[in-house]
């Protein structure tokens, strides 16, 4: 094996953006799976085709998640790669860790694995990428001494994830890190073990900057807001209009409703709190005049997917507003996720993301049986047909 | 032995003490340099963190190599950012500039804040997936040594937040970006009739075609394609090996611009589709590349300061877009799937 050549892989050990060809051949030194790794993908850029196949059904003891099956097309030429199964491990709130705690990932991994990882997956995962039936279990012993369970896969809630948060972010409307480790613990079960129609995403935004971008890639986006007015520091305003920013060009004007004011002669900086929508715009602009309200939480919206199959949706706002502060809130959401989940279950079709079953089915039927009351923040404009299915109940019989 | 449900690691126990002293605290940050990130809080600590790209693919090298650097300048604090960048974090200004210069050293490329070109957000490819209609870590390599320039500054218009997604399962959310690459297929799924005999549960398989294109066919125990109806979106090979859509000689890339997640300004926005199809032409996809510099270029030579993609785009229009980018305008543009009402223009006022 040692004699094949990658010529076409060589060339992207160029450049000045870091190699992952590079990173494959360090893990190539001492692992064969990852050596087959590499010539594999040569072919592939050969062939200009993928070269895995659909895999069985692999796993740990006690879950039906959390481990992916896959296994190469050509084991003959590949016999390394015959398995090579990924192990996704649920990452901590934020993505923060010490070195202790990653040194003892790469110990595991270098014993039971290719050696090769992703930090982290789309989803949020820590990816541990490719390993051998037989080393599922052992490898997941291990990882569970060392503190790390298993992410979702299949039919079931994936790992939830959030943004920096409080813990370095000053625009957080809501401690996202405990919302999501809080929330994440609560559904270990969900997680675990696939039982709905298809899969389900939540992911926690501290503002409507969205880092997360939890509205494009989650059934379920949790978006800090306030429901009162910004604060403005009208010193810390003077301070930025002294030290050159533009406040009328940069800030008012862009300001999607107009409704910031500024006084080019007092230098004072207004705002009309009831036209203001809270994009986050003039806070990251000036993030020492301008805070977001005092009355803090989060919006929580419904239905986020990307292109399969029915086109892309983003997720809608389904309760403009909700706490999030204490145990109490995570209750509340925790009693909309389970009716919510219920009645997906119920009316989703196999394979059918949550946005699609409420596109189908109609959001009014949605928001009735979830019992959730139908507002207008709930929509850009109203419907522009007539064709309203009337409850019976509101018919003159 | 395994313990079962117990859940990710708290993260307590992985935020560096300045972060346990200031959680909730702080008050406003900066960027004082390009990569560096300075947070303030109210009682007047600071934090700084240095933003690192990373190929997302890496080994246990460089897992390890990354905790040598966090044990020598953050006593062993660091985390990975939801673009797959690497923030060291330092409540010590003076080991900065240190760490910086180590980072140099070893090639890591130390950048992705503010008005700059951060990591780009992608799936697995060839590497590893088994539905892929283009590679992801290759493409996003060549890309990024292209535009390395804009990771380590901070002179575009605004920021600039690239996806690629491999199939149109994308699970790199390429939908909302800046700026995607998708992996497109273009031919009809070749039947396989023994495999999908063997264990493809055929009313699902049918019932996985979004246009009804796919029949029974009970004789073969297998399915029929009606040709004419499929768009190549792959949905029934993910419900069955027997549908093999891999074409080596005519997947490639589709481009599309001006999506966004944040709320800020403008509402969050899909990324449309300005070039239906680009050939795979490893190692470097030139073809992609060149896209991709030229529009990026045009919108740094044409966005006010502060316009995002998407922003600059509806502002000028995207007929304007055709024309400043001279990308040639065609029917295959035009959308033609069920949500496609919406996009058609119903109005007198465009322009040239």
């Amino acid at each position: 094996m040692t004699e094949k050549k990658t010529p076409q892989l060589d060339e992207l050990e160029k450049g000045q953006w870091p190699s992952f060809v590079t990173e494959i051949k360090k893990a190539a030194a001492t692992n064969a799976a990852s050596e087959d790794l590499l010539h594999l993908l040569e072919r592939s850029y050969e062939d200009r085709i993928g070269h895995w196949k659909h895999g069985g059904i692999v796993g740990v003891r006690g879950y039906g998640g959390g481990v992916i099956g896959r296994y190469t097309d050509l084991p003959e030429e590949y016999p390394n790669l015959a398995e090579f199964h990924t192990i996704r491990l649920a990452q901590p709130a934020g993505w923060f860790y010490d070195s202790k705690a990653l040194r003892s990932i790469c110990d595991i991994w270098e014993k039971h694995g290719s050696g090769l990882t992703n930090f982290h997956g789309s989803t949020g995962d820590i990816i541990m990428l490719g390993t051998t039936t037989d080393h599922i279990q052992p490898a997941f012993d291990e990882f569970s001494e060392a503190g790390f369970d298993l992410g979702g896969s299949g039919s079931d809630l994936r790992s939830p994830s959030c943004c920096v948060g409080p813990a370095r972010c000053e625009y957080a409307c809501y401690d996202t890190l405990e919302a999501c480790h809080n929330i994440t613990n609560e559904y270990q079960d969900e997680i675990h073990r696939p039982m709905w129609p298809y899969k389900f995403k939540i992911k926690f935004s501290g503002c409507a900057n969205d880092c997360t971008a939890s509205i494009a890639r989650s059934d379920c986006s949790v978006i800090g807001t306030w429901r009162d007015t910004i604060q403005i520091d009208q010193d810390a305003v003077k301070q930025y209009a002294a030290d050159g920013l533009d406040i009328q060009d940069r800030v008012c004007d862009k300001c999607p409703t107009r409704c910031l004011k500024f006084n080019s002669e007092t230098k004072e900086l207004t705002v009309i709190g009831e036209d203001c929508t809270r994009c986050m715009h003039c806070i990251n602009y000036m993030p020492k005049a301008i805070r977001a309200g005092k009355v803090k939480g989060a919006t929580i919206l419904f239905g986020g997917k990307s292109t399969i199959v029915q086109s892309a949706f983003m997720s809608w706002v389904i309760v403009p507003f909700m706490k999030m502060e204490s145990e109490d809130d995570f209750a509340e959401f925790k009693d909309l996720m389970g009716r919510v989940w219920e009645w997906w279950d119920e009316n989703g079709k196999t394979r059918e993301r949550i946005g699609e079953t409420i596109y189908r089915l109609g959001m009014g039927k949605f928001l009735r049986e979830c019992e959730l009351p139908p507002v207008p923040q709930m929509v850009f404009r109203p419907r522009a047909n007539p064709y309203v299915f009337w409850p019976q109940d509101e018919i003159i019989k | 032995m395994s313990i079962l449900d117990q859940g990710p690691p708290d993260y307590k126990k992985m935020i560096p003490p300045i972060i346990k002293d200031n959680y909730g605290k702080w008050i406003y940050h900066e960027i004082p340099k390009p990569g560096v990130l300075k947070h303030v809080s109210e009682t007047g600590d600071e934090l700084f963190s240095v933003r690192v790209g990373s190929p997302r693919l890496i080994s246990l090298d460089f897992v390890r190599n990354l905790c040598d650097l966090a044990d020598a300048y953050c006593d062993g604090y660091l985390r990975f950012t939801s673009r797959n960048n690497v923030e060291f974090l330092l409540s010590d200004a003076s080991k900065v500039e240190p760490l910086i210069a180590a980072l140099t050293e070893k090639g890591l490329p130390v950048g992705g804040t503010g008005a700059s070109l951060s990591n780009i957000v992608h799936t697995q490819g060839w590497i590893h997936c088994h539905t892929p209609a283009t590679d992801a870590s290759g493409i996003v390599k060549a890309v990024m040594d292209d535009l390395f320039e804009y990771f380590g500054s901070m002179k575009l218009p605004a920021k600039l937040r690239v996806g690629l997604a491999c199939c149109l399962n994308m699970c790199g959310a390429a939908h909302c970006s800046d700026l995607a690459i998708v992996g497109v297929h273009r031919t009809v799924p070749r039947i396989n009739d023994e495999k999908i005999a063997k264990g493809t549960e055929i009313p699902s398989l049918v019932a996985s075609c979004p246009t009804g294109a796919i029949r029974p066919n009970p004789k073969a125990k297998s399915v029929t394609i009606v040709d004419d109806k499929c768009m190549y979106c792959g949905n029934c090979y993910t419900m069955s090996p027997g549908m093999e859509i891999m074409d080596g000689k005519n997947d490639g890339c589709a481009i599309l611009v001006g999506g966004k997640v944040s709320n800020a300004r403008n509402v969050p926005s899909f990324s449309r589709m300005v070039i239906p199809f680009l050939p795979n032409n490893p190692p470097r996809w030139p073809e992609v590349t060149d896209a991709v510099r030229m529009i990026v270029e045009v919108w740094i030579a044409h966005a006010r300061k502060g316009e995002r993609m998407s922003e600059w785009i509806e502002r000028i229009g995207w007929e304007r877009f055709f024309t400043l980018t001279d990308i040639p305008f065609s029917d295959k543009l035009i959308d033609d799937y069920i949500f496609s009402r919406e996009t058609f223009r119903t109005s007198a006022t465009f322009k040239y």
